[in-house]
């Protein structure tokens, strides 16, 4: 026990020490942080006035556009279009829109002119003023009055219940931290599981192994190693919470009230519509609330490790066969990384449909479970898992991890001793029934 | 006393018999060779007996108990023909971890370290990264890091492998200290030359098999051809030459290698040169060296192998 420890320190440190961790540790909450400043300077720093050129031949829409924060409308008279759009911005403008005369009931012929990049914000917000106001106009046509219109208009919201449970279902947070969660997972079993087979390839190919196997045994070795890097991962995620944490509670000091609000209007803008994306944001408070955290985030860790561990010890086994000629790892490395493929694939599937029999047995078969079933258990236990499900799952990765981890070790304890010929995956399984 | 006994040690792989049926004994602070063509099975054998593969059949007495690989590791310092170090670590780190890998505590090895750096005077590598050094350099660290722990029992897989004759004669020099202080050694290589130089006790294995073992000179002893080498003041006609105690092998400048014939005596050659009256200047009895038996031995167990192979056909 003591020499594993030795071993899991070792594996720790010299990776820890690292600047590549540093700075993957730190860059991580950097872009974070990046992510909520700049929208931030950006809504209170950029008040640059986009001018648009307006050329209504129409007569409909002349001061309808209405002005923005960002982007303001000019009306001009008896300016021929083609001049125009030749020479736009010499005049300060950012585009031109041309408005034809056009029928009513069949309206075309509406064009956009700019150098190229017009923002998707405001191609789509000229397009829906274009449409609210000749929506307006014919309602004035068939006579209909806009606060009755306002009337009729119906803004039901149903609530969807879950029948098992007191709380509130809300699916799209559950999609969410369900595709979040499983696609977290799915970069751990990649990155990780090939941070510790090119571990071991280091082993083999500085042909440190057999001086290390004459100390300890193999299966110390490998899992002193798998455990060393699962720490550095679990320290890296800490790491990552703590400062996510900080940058998200000390934000608010930083910038004033007003240039939050102005952000958040900003985003929604692009997106169109004010209240609703208040609402939104009333709404993922509440969410998050009523989210089971003490069930998903213990389910995640436990998910995490026996996904890696049951991963991990497959990489290093293939990491075993490498020899000088790195490339005949890539074709080794298939038959491990095919199935994390077919899970994120699942996962996807099951993310929409929690209750398929794709996802349900996805999330029991160890090979996909830890990236499936973290997409079905934001949809609530027991209500789209059964309790049953959950338990074998978790048994069957328990049990999948130590059958892996033994087999990969017997696999491990002959490859890493074994120089000069290339080694076929045919061969390396025969190793699993052999005596060292 | 035998620190080492290996009784009737068998591992067979799928294709073929990595080690049949060997048996032999080392004695304690002795130099033991270990010899035989590449695809031998010294390899194997040397991990049987460091406790990496476990036999198929057969016992190994390690310090007269039944080797317990868990525990015995620790007096054994394996230096495998195939060995190398972590690059990115530091040479200090590096020997540390190893030591301590051993069963050291940390500053038991901390201050094993000092001892064996200052004496190898590489202090000043002692924060360096290993794959800074040279090829001979690490050599050294590797060699320090095997005997680091002070094991009864030291294998070394062609421990000169790569190192310049400077280097090669200060590791050389450390084996016979460390076996004057009691530390038993296998020797395992095919360089021939070594080990005259070095072992007291030789094995040769060919094909999983062991073909002889014994000492150095009793080896020698066994295969001589009765070559003698014979010094003369003047050179005598070929008259003066003819008898039937010995045949000419080969002439020299004032010498010849003669081959005894076996009902004669060393004794019957001199008698021939001082009766008449040529001065004899020196006589001497040339021995076999290790390199020939090893290629003789090597060559009659494959002709042997290969007639057997064929008796079924004739």
């Amino acid at each position: 026990m003591e020499k594993i420890w030795l071993i899991i320190k070792r594996e720790f440190f010299t990776r820890v020490r690292k600047k590549s961790f540093l700075v993957t540790t730190l860059l991580v909450p950097l872009a974070f942080a990046a992510m909520i400043i700049v929208p931030i300077l950006m809504a209170t720093t950029s008040s640059q006035h986009k001018r648009i050129a307006v050329i209504d031949d129409s007569g409909l829409f002349e001061n309808k556009f209405p002005d923005s924060k960002d982007v303001y409308f000019k009306y001009l008279r008896n300016q021929s279009v083609d001049s125009l759009k030749l020479h736009y911005e010499e005049q300060g403008y950012e585009g031109v829109l041309y408005i034809p005369q056009f029928d009513i009931s069949r309206p075309s012929g509406f064009e956009f002119y700019s150098s190229g990049q017009a923002s998707v914000t405001i191609e789509s917000s000229i397009n829906r003023d274009i449409n609210d106001i000749i929506e307006k106009k014919r309602m004035e046509l068939q006579g209909i009055d806009q606060s009755k219109m306002d009337d009729i208009r119906s803004n039901v919201e149903v609530t969807f219940k879950n029948g098992k449970e007191e709380k509130k279902g809300n699916s799209w947070v559950a999609y969410g931290i369900g595709y979040a969660s499983g696609f977290i997972i799915y970069f751990i079993l990649l990155l990780f599981g090939t941070s510790v087979m090119r571990g071991v390839m280091e082993e083999k190919v500085s042909r440190i192994a057999e001086v290390m196997i004459s100390s300890v045994k193999p299966f110390q070795l490998m899992m002193g190693k798998i455990i060393g890097i699962a720490a550095v991962g679990l320290l890296q995620f800490f790491i990552w919470g703590v400062l996510v944490t900080a940058i998200y509670s000390l934000i608010p000091l930083f910038f004033s009230a007003e240039s939050m609000q102005a952000a958040t209007q900003s985003g929604a803008m692009a997106q169109g519509n004010h209240a609703d994306q208040v609402e939104m944001v009333r709404r993922i408070r509440d969410v998050v609330g009523s989210i089971h955290w003490s069930l998903i985030v213990p389910c995640f860790v436990f998910y995490f490790l026996g996904g890696y561990l049951f991963y991990s010890s497959l990489y290093a086994a293939i990491g075993s066969l490498a020899n000088e000629d790195a490339s005949d790892i890539q074709q080794l490395t298939i038959p491990v990384t095919v199935p994390i493929i077919i899970g994120i694939m699942i996962m996807m599937r099951a993310v929409q449909d929690p209750g398929s029999p794709l996802a349900v047995w996805g999330s029991i078969i160890p090979f996909t479970s830890p990236m499936v079933m973290m997409a079905r258990l934001p949809y609530g236990v027991p209500g789209t898992v059964p309790y049953w499900q959950l338990a074998l799952s978790f048994i069957c990765l328990i049990g999948g991890f130590m059958g892996t981890t033994w087999a990969a070790g017997r696999i491990y304890r002959t490859g890493i001793l074994m120089y000069g010929k290339k080694i076929t995956l045919k061969e390396a399984l025969k190793w699993i029934g052999r005596q060292p | 006393m035998n620190l080492l006994e290996v009784k009737h040690l068998k591992k067979h792989y799928q294709t073929h018999k990595a080690v049949d049926d060997v048996s032999f004994d080392i004695q304690q602070g002795s130099i033991f060779g270990l010899l035989g063509p590449n695809g031998a099975g010294k390899t194997t054998l040397l991990r049987m007996i460091t406790g990496i593969f476990y036999p198929d059949e057969g016992t190994i007495l390690f310090n007269g108990k039944k080797f317990d690989p868990e525990n015995d590791v620790h007096h054994i310092g394996y230096m495998p023909e195939e060995r190398g170090l972590y690059k990115k670590m530091m040479v200090g780190e590096q020997t540390l971890y190893l030591a301590r890998l051993k069963g050291l505590s940390k500053k038991d090895a901390v201050q094993k370290i000092k001892y064996w750096f200052d004496k190898f005077d590489i202090n000043t590598w002692y924060n360096k990264r290993v794959d800074e050094l040279s090829k001979g350099m690490q050599q050294k660290v590797q060699f320090i890091s095997t005997i680091l722990h002070q094991p009864r029992l030291l294998i070394l897989d062609e421990p000169f492998s790569g190192l310049d004759p400077i280097n090669s004669n200060l590791i050389k020099q450390e084996i016979f200290d460390l076996s004057k202080q009691g530390t038993t050694i296998i020797f395992s290589t095919h360089r021939m030359e070594q080990v005259e130089e070095i072992c007291d006790h030789i094995m040769l294995i060919n094909k999983g098999h062991k073909i002889l073992d014994g000492s150095v000179k009793q080896i020698q002893q066994d295969f001589k051809q009765g070559l003698f080498k014979i010094g003369l003041g003047t050179m005598p006609n070929p008259a003066q030459m003819a008898t039937w105690h010995f045949n000419i092998v080969e002439t020299h400048d004032k010498a010849f290698t003669v081959k005894m014939n076996e009902d004669s005596s060393t004794n019957d050659i001199l008698l021939h040169f001082i009766r008449q009256e040529i001065p004899v200047t020196y006589f001497e009895e040339i021995l076999p060296s290790i390199n020939d038996v090893f290629i003789t031995q090597v060559q009659q167990t494959e002709s042997q192998a290969n007639s057997i192979a064929a008796l079924p056909l004739t």
